[in-house]
């Protein structure tokens, strides 16, 4: 198996190979960040531009550790202090960039297809940091990675995603992911927050948190976008966190060993205790240590393209 | 027949067993004091010989010399030059480097830059006292000016042949061949 694309802009678009292909590598990465001097010069002399037009930390910080330990040069850009304020659009924006002959760019767009619409107009690796409410795939990556890691595989697992499905790119990443793996997959929500249609990605629909608990080898637990758009919806956190909060009490029911997954930020107290958070049973700081090698793993399988000329619009 | 491939056994299996062992009586001649020497084999091949070899240190000395592992993909100069790569594997190195003799083991020496990358990345793991090179074949034709310590077989070769290391951890069976293109 080789890679062959130039840019990362879903799981949708991937083979159950080339999740595989990601996995593995991001595995032999993650010895990297263990060692006393945390960088290979697999990607010196290239040059790597974070293009964030929404507020992130994680993932932006994320994405720069990964580069630097891969000796990149990483430039971050931050929207609210760029000529993007003067009303540049996001390709005349990206063509800057790939004039400046950096090599890739990660971009996270409030607008969904934001990141492939810009791989179109480039000739250069685009990574999807997260589009709208479509995908955010190094996020899917790592929480699958860390699954593997913990289950030994991924086929025939049982994995619920609680949380506002229909607004969360995480959670499609997931379940293309997953799916695509041979997870089982339930996603579990307050009905107003479940899209329609969304059987037809292969999940199964539960409004009770309990039985999303039940049988599940692991749980990803989504976040409550308060300042987004649920207050229109549900405008009650602590309703939230009555029906669908993930608990001590909750968790007693469910398996022994069940993996309690969060991508952060957490909302301590609407969608998950402080018991849970911090318990036994949570691998949240994992996924966080996971994340590097994934991106990592994902810079560098992109950086290998050569003959990126293909298809780009001019 | 333009497929047609010219096959020579350079190896048989007692061949290639008595040529480890020889190696690894001159690694222990070498290092009068066997505790201060570490393995590290190179993926994929590299890293069975230095196994085998380990174990044999075992049956004269009665320690177990520690076996690192090194996948020296992220270090290769040719990264950008040649197209996309198979599945890069793990490296593992779990002991203190400095100021130990590390053995670096690798199944052919041809060019020397896979050489040239291990020695760049076990730096980047610590400064051992020094780093001898034990090969099974040196083929020549060096890109680099790298030598080994310990060669198990010299085979002068054309560029248009291949040396092919089987080994029964991977392969099925151990020989040594020489391919014609």
């Amino acid at each position: 198996m080789i890679w062959r694309k130039k840019d990362l802009l879903g799981l949708e678009e991937l083979s159950k190979e080339e999740l595989e292909l990601i996995l593995t590598t991001a595995a032999s990465f993650k010895e990297v960040s263990a060692r006393e001097i945390k960088k290979v010069p697999a990607l010196r002399g290239k040059t790597v531009v974070n293009l964030f037009y929404e507020p992130s930390t994680r993932t932006r910080v994320s994405f720069e550790v990964a580069a630097k330990r891969l000796s990149a040069d990483v430039i971050n850009i931050a929207t609210e202090t760029s000529s993007v304020k003067k009303g540049e659009t996001l390709i005349d924006t990206g063509r800057n960039i790939q004039a400046l002959k950096a090599d890739i760019i990660v971009v996270r767009h409030g607008s969904s297809g934001a990141a492939a619409m810009l791989a179109r107009h480039l000739s250069i690796s685009v990574i999807n940091a997260g589009d709208g409410w479509h995908e955010h795939p190094t996020q899917g990556l790592l929480d699958i990675f860390t699954l593997k890691e913990k289950l030994g595989k991924i086929e025939g697992a049982m994995v619920s995603v609680v949380g506002d499905i229909a607004h969360s790119r995480i959670a499609r990443s997931n379940i293309w992911g997953l799916t695509k793996l041979g997870a089982k997959v339930t996603v579990c929500a307050p009905a107003v927050l479940i899209p329609p249609a969304i059987e037809q990605m292969g999940v199964r629909i539960t409004y009770d948190i309990d039985e999303a608990l039940a049988n599940a080898d692991a749980i990803n637990v989504l976040r409550m976008q308060f300042e987004r758009d649920e207050k229109a919806v549900f405008p009650e956190q602590l309703e939230y966190f009555k029906k669908f909060g993930v608990t001590k009490d909750r968790l007693k029911k469910a398996k022994k060993n069940i993996i309690v997954m969060h991508p952060g930020p957490i909302n301590r107290g609407i969608e998950i205790s402080n018991e849970v958070a911090d318990g036994a049973n949570s691998v949240i700081l994992e996924q966080v240590t996971n994340g590097i090698a994934v991106r990592m793993a994902v810079l560098f399988l992109v950086s290998q393209v050569q003959d990126k000329r293909d298809e780009v619009i001019n | 027949m333009s497929n047609f491939k010219e096959e020579t056994k350079i190896l048989s299996s007692d061949g290639l067993r008595r040529v480890i062992e020889r190696l690894t009586h001159q690694v222990l001649e070498k290092n009068s004091a066997p505790g201060g020497v570490v393995l590290i084999g190179i993926q994929t091949r590299g890293v069975y010989l230095a196994k085998r070899i380990q174990k044999i240190i075992k049956e004269i000395e009665a320690i177990e010399v520690p076996l690192g592992i090194l996948d020296i993909t992220f270090y290769r100069d040719d990264l950008t030059t040649i197209g996309p790569k198979p599945v890069v594997k793990e490296t593992q190195i779990e002991f203190d480097l400095n100021g130990k003799t590390v053995v670096l083991v690798d199944d052919v020496l041809f060019t020397g830059r896979t050489i040239r990358a291990a020695l760049d990345e076990i730096m980047d793991f610590g400064r051992p006292k020094k780093v001898e090179l034990l090969v099974l074949v040196d083929r020549g034709h060096r890109e680099l000016p790298i030598r080994a310590d310990f060669v198990g077989k010299n085979i002068p070769t054309s560029c248009r042949e291949l040396i092919e290391v089987k080994l029964e951890e991977v392969d099925g069976r151990d020989e040594v061949m020489i391919v014609e293109k």
